[in-house]
């Protein structure tokens, strides 16, 4: 708990960047608000699934993805404030135990779409320790640069995975993917599964 | 039906109305059953099931269709496929009264959120009218509730 009181020091488009750098052929959903804004700022790229909304789905997306697609690597990169309205889809993970998922939250310990409230992540609640308990295999919480270098490799290692990596509060430009939803959809499954 | 159907991930949070299909899909190697905490877990996880190319379906009790609503609004804005199973309680001669609440809103809710209703009053007409719900919700991506009379399920009693 202690460390969980340490002032966060990474930048999240500086992380989400890193992670995606060797993204390769992996599929990738984010949950909305910034998470959606920073993979966008990492390139776009048709195998994005960025929310605008459905506040509490972006893991669930991602389960039904990893299952429908067991071959190819599935990340799900969302905020604090996402996973805590999804607490229980942790557990529904946890007992499906797909292989190819990993759960990234960009922790700034805020809900920074509303005006930077503090989530109950700021008050110590360890979401790390939640998804452990839930059957998560690798788990762990980031606060630093060191730290995370391991994390870039294991979310692409096989097995189900869950970073929470400690962000900064620092607000970056707004890079918005497209809005559409069905549009986002179909760019998705044509690159993923060829035209219908 | 759900095979012919070509339905590969079926999501529940049960109900005694499904036990049985439920049982089914359970035995069934082509199909994964997916054991959720609250219903709108169902409504994501289709999603991302489309976008990976697989068919989802969602089994529920009535009261589950007011945890899905916010969720709905993504399947109606990404136009995603999703059949819904409900089986109604708070309906035909219920014994709780927590239940009428939410049996009342059932359709108001549903229909407010781009869900085609299509409710069933008869246990010879079920089959059919799920079958047609997911060539309907499958072939035009949209969201598709049969909603199954208490009358067929029968109501629970505490004695």
């Amino acid at each position: 708990m202690t460390a969980a009181r340490s002032k966060p020091v990474l930048d999240r488009r500086k992380v989400v960047a890193q992670l995606l750098k060797q993204r390769g052929d992996a599929l990738i959903v984010a949950g909305l608000g910034a998470p959606t804004w920073d993979i966008t700022a990492a390139g776009d790229h048709p195998l994005n699934f960025g929310t605008w909304g459905g506040m509490g789905g972006a893991a669930m997306i991602g389960l039904g993805l990893a299952l429908a697609q067991p071959k190819r690597r599935v990340l799900v990169i969302t905020g604090d404030g996402e996973m805590l309205m999804a607490l229980g889809s942790l557990a529904t993970i946890g007992v499906q135990r797909p292989r190819n998922l990993a759960v990234i939250v960009m922790d700034n310990e805020h809900y920074g779409e509303t005006g930077m409230q503090q989530t109950h992540t700021r008050f110590g609640v360890d979401l790390a320790g939640m998804a452990k308990a839930a059957g998560f295999g690798a788990t762990g919480t980031v606060y630093s640069a060191a730290q995370l270098k391991g994390w870039v490799s294991r979310i692409y290692q096989p097995g189900l995975a869950f970073v929470d990596i400690k962000v900064t509060t620092v607000t970056a430009p707004l890079i918005l993917p497209p809005r559409d939803g069905t549009l986002l959809k179909n760019r998705f499954r044509e690159a993923l599964l060829g035209k219908d | 039906m759900l095979r012919d159907q070509r339905v590969s991930q079926v999501a529940y949070v049960p109900d005694f109305g499904h036990a049985r299909l439920i049982e089914l899909v359970r035995a069934d190697r082509r199909m994964r059953a997916v054991a959720l905490t609250t219903e709108e877990e169902g409504v994501a996880l289709a999603t991302g099931a489309w976008l990976g190319g697989e068919r989802s379906v969602l089994l529920m009790q009535s009261s589950g269709v007011g945890n899905c609503i916010n969720m709905l609004g993504m399947i109606q804005e990404c136009r995603i496929p999703l059949p819904m199973l409900v089986t109604m309680r708070g309906q035909w001669g219920e014994f709780n009264p927590w239940q009428v609440p939410m049996a009342q809103a059932t359709i108001p809710t549903l229909t407010a959120m781009g869900v085609i209703v299509q409710p069933v009053e008869r246990a010879g007409d079920v089959a059919e009218t799920a079958a047609a719900a997911c060539r309907l919700a499958f072939n035009t991506c949209r969201a598709v509730a049969v909603l199954i009379s208490q009358r067929v399920i029968g109501a629970k009693e505490f004695k």
